[in-house]
């Protein structure tokens, strides 16, 4: 389907969930909630998407006053949790396409087998119906079900355990206010050891701390909410930081960018490395990327598609912003790049295929992307001087090729533009030349790919 | 606006200079604002016309009904057809979007392809017509004629034609209602069809639809009642 993303660790699990649902990865979750349910808990910080909200100050103030304050309207408590629950992506991953909303039982396949996420919709016998506020806050702070059950780490709350109490009731305001889907969960079908679930408690030992987001009074307002979204209900490292032996995100390559396991696509560095993180980026342009899915240095696609889809495109430009802000600060690491001199093997190797190459180029890429490589933009994205296509991971590009792609249909960009697939109409060889030149043309610095590489991706799950 | 700004900041520069060199680069070209240029995701198997191409399962779209088209799409983002390629491009587009690209290609003409030589006998070939034009009552198969339209151009607004696509295509795609790999909406006619015919009746039918040389008139037929119920025709 649509999305079988997602895969999950287990054990010693990783974290990361693939597929698409990376993304999903992101919502995941066991939800849980509560009772008290749209009672009241309002709260005042972020009040709605605000991209102030976040600020030390304020959410101190709001924390204090939350339980305090009248219920000001349960209708504006659920519009908040609806809006929060976008901002962590709970649908991508709790919603199989086509079916119920939140009715869970979507698959993600891990290394160690498949996981299907929960039934998080309102039902009292398979939902979280019969939770209450504290359990849910429980859950999405702590990793643990309502009966202590620890959560495999797809449920990302590495990075829920960020989000505010008060976020947190409105978020299971509004998943209690959801329409019931009365349908059982599907047991995971992980392969032993991993379904022994106290093997959690390694891999939360090494990689999970809880507490929640505390923001830098020496920042700016919009920067601590940016942060508060990226780091919380973004959960952006799922993706963006590399997976470890162990499962887990490298908490020194934080933002670095890394492969997502099973699903074969490369989630780029988000640093400011200029070459290949966002350093090179204005703010506008990553604004437009992540509220649009396209912008003049490029179009989002594969896992990050589905993101945009279903989460950021329903955020206010002042928290995508934000979200911005925040990213563009992000340190770069020179380590982020290979500078070693390109061997005389890679030199040869890229000069042997770029005449065919550009063969191919100019017969069915140019007419969109140009003969330079500087596209037609928006929605023709341009080739040069586009971190996607250089970075040292020749992944993305490979599958773009064989595959295509539709920027995801947004209210920004309501009828996006689409790159044909290519795997039927080229060989392994011309697929590799082609990449190669469009990874070494016009100043683009990136080194050759090979045959081998291209044939390992043509069976990389689609869906 | 900041580009903006350093722009007007520059050709003002640029003007008060003697001898000032022609402005900036021209504006950079942008991608046409067409259905036709947004489809080109679709053109490298379908065609830029949706005529289809040589390869047996990338079938024509050209001129079929929007209704039809619209459902397959839907079908092919939200799972009820599996064809990884298919449900990984249309995975993040919305209805609406569906719709335009549906209309686009229903409104679409491009010549047919000529008829294939069919690789069946003569007795295959009877069949195959005697199934489409008739149907078989004893088997309660109804013709597909009755439905997909007299000259198999399909009806108005969600059958499609039958004209102009191969025979492999015709035959993989009966064979997946039967086994219920591709899905419509219940009541699933297609389904029901096919699981009273057998693999000669497929083959005889899908012979004898590819050698069928190129309608004179390409219109769906107008929208009549149906020999029995299908989910995904709106009554």
């Amino acid at each position: 389907m649509r999305k079988l993303r997602s895969l999950i660790p287990t054990m010693p699990l990783p974290a990361w969930v693939s597929t698409r649902a990376q993304t999903c990865a992101r919502s995941a979750t066991l939800a849980v909630a509560l009772c008290c349910a749209g009672t009241a808990l309002v709260h005042a910080q972020s009040g709605a998407p605000s991209a102030n909200s976040a600020d030390a100050a304020a959410a101190a103030a709001a924390a204090a006053s939350a339980n305090a304050r009248p219920v000001a309207s349960n209708a504006e408590l659920l519009v908040r949790g609806e809006y929060l629950a976008r901002a962590g992506d709970c649908i991508a991953c709790h919603t199989v396409p086509s079916q119920k909303m939140f009715g869970g039982g979507r698959p993600m396949e891990t290394p160690f087998g498949t996981l299907y996420t929960p039934n998080i919709s309102s039902d009292k016998q398979y939902g979280i119906g019969a939770w209450s506020a504290d359990a849910f806050y429980r859950m999405l702070h702590e990793g643990k079900s309502r009966d202590g059950t620890l959560l495999y780490p797809a449920m990302p709350f590495a990075s829920y355990t960020k989000v505010t109490r008060a976020d947190s009731d409105a978020i299971y305001a509004y998943l209690q206010s959801t329409p019931p889907v009365h349908q059982p969960n599907r047991p995971h079908t992980l392969r032993f050891p991993y379904n022994q679930r106290k093997l959690l408690l390694g891999w939360r030992a090494l990689f999970f701390r809880a507490g929640e987001f505390k923001p830098d009074p020496k920042q700016s307002v919009e920067w601590n909410r940016g942060a508060y979204l990226v780091e919380g209900l973004g959960h952006c490292t799922m993706c963006h930081t590399e997976i470890n032996a162990l499962g887990g995100n490298t908490a020194s390559k934080e933002f670095q960018g890394g492969l997502i396991p099973l699903q074969n696509w490369y989630a780029p560095s988000l640093t400011s490395n200029k070459e290949a993180g966002l350093g090179d980026w204005s703010i506008d342009d990553i604004v437009d990327l992540l509220h649009a899915g396209v912008s003049n240095r490029g179009a989002v696609y594969g896992p990050m598609a589905e993101v945009v889809y279903d989460s950021f495109q329903y955020l206010t430009e002042d928290d995508v912003r934000a979200v911005a802000v925040y990213l563009k600060s992000l340190p770069g690491h020179s380590s982020e790049v290979d500078t070693s001199p390109k061997s005389p093997f890679v030199t040869e190797e890229a000069n042997r295929l770029a005449p065919l190459g550009k063969k191919i180029y100019d017969a069915q890429c140019a007419e969109c992307h140009a003969a330079e490589g500087q596209g037609k933009l928006p929605n023709f994205p341009p080739l040069a001087n586009n971190q996607s296509i250089q970075m040292n991971s020749a992944v993305n590009p490979i599958r773009m090729v064989l595959n295509g792609g539709y920027a995801p249909g947004t209210k920004k960009n309501p009828m996006p533009y689409g790159m044909p697939p290519f795997a039927q109409l080229l060989s392994d060889e011309e697929v590799a030349a082609v990449v190669t030149y469009i990874r070494t043309a016009w100043g683009n610095h990136g080194a050759p790919v090979s045959e081998k590489e291209v044939n390992a991706l043509r069976s990389a799950p689609l869906f | 606006m900041r580009n903006r700004i350093v722009r007007v900041v520059l050709c003002a520069i640029a003007l008060a200079l003697p001898c000032a060199a022609p402005f900036a680069a021209p504006p950079a070209e942008r991608a046409p604002d067409t259905m036709q240029a947004r489809v080109m995701g679709c053109a490298a198997c379908h065609g830029a016309h949706g005529e289809g191409t040589d390869n047996d399962y990338f079938p024509r779209l050209a001129g079929k009904p929007a209704g039809y088209l619209y459902n397959q799409l839907v079908a092919f983002r939200d799972g009820g057809r599996s064809y990884p390629p298919m449900n990984y491009l249309l995975a993040y587009l919305p209805d609406a979007y569906l719709k335009q690209i549906a209309e686009f290609f229903a409104h679409e003409h491009p010549p047919y392809p000529p008829p294939a030589t069919p690789k069946v006998d003569a007795a295959m070939l009877a069949l195959g017509k005697s199934l489409v034009t008739n149907g078989d009552a004893s088997r309660k198969v109804p013709a597909c004629a009755a439905c997909h339209g007299a000259s198999l151009t399909g009806m108005q607004p969600a059958i499609p034609g039958l004209v102009g696509l191969h025979a492999d295509y015709i035959s993989a795609q009966l064979g997946a209602f039967r086994y219920g790999t591709r899905r419509a909406a219940s009541p699933d006619c297609m389904h029901d069809i096919a699981s009273r015919l057998d693999e000669r009746d497929i083959t005889a039918i899908a012979a004898w639809l590819a050698a069928q040389p190129a309608p004179a008139n390409p219109t769906p037929a107008a929208p009549s009642s149906l020999p029995l119920a299908c989910g995904s025709v709106p009554h």
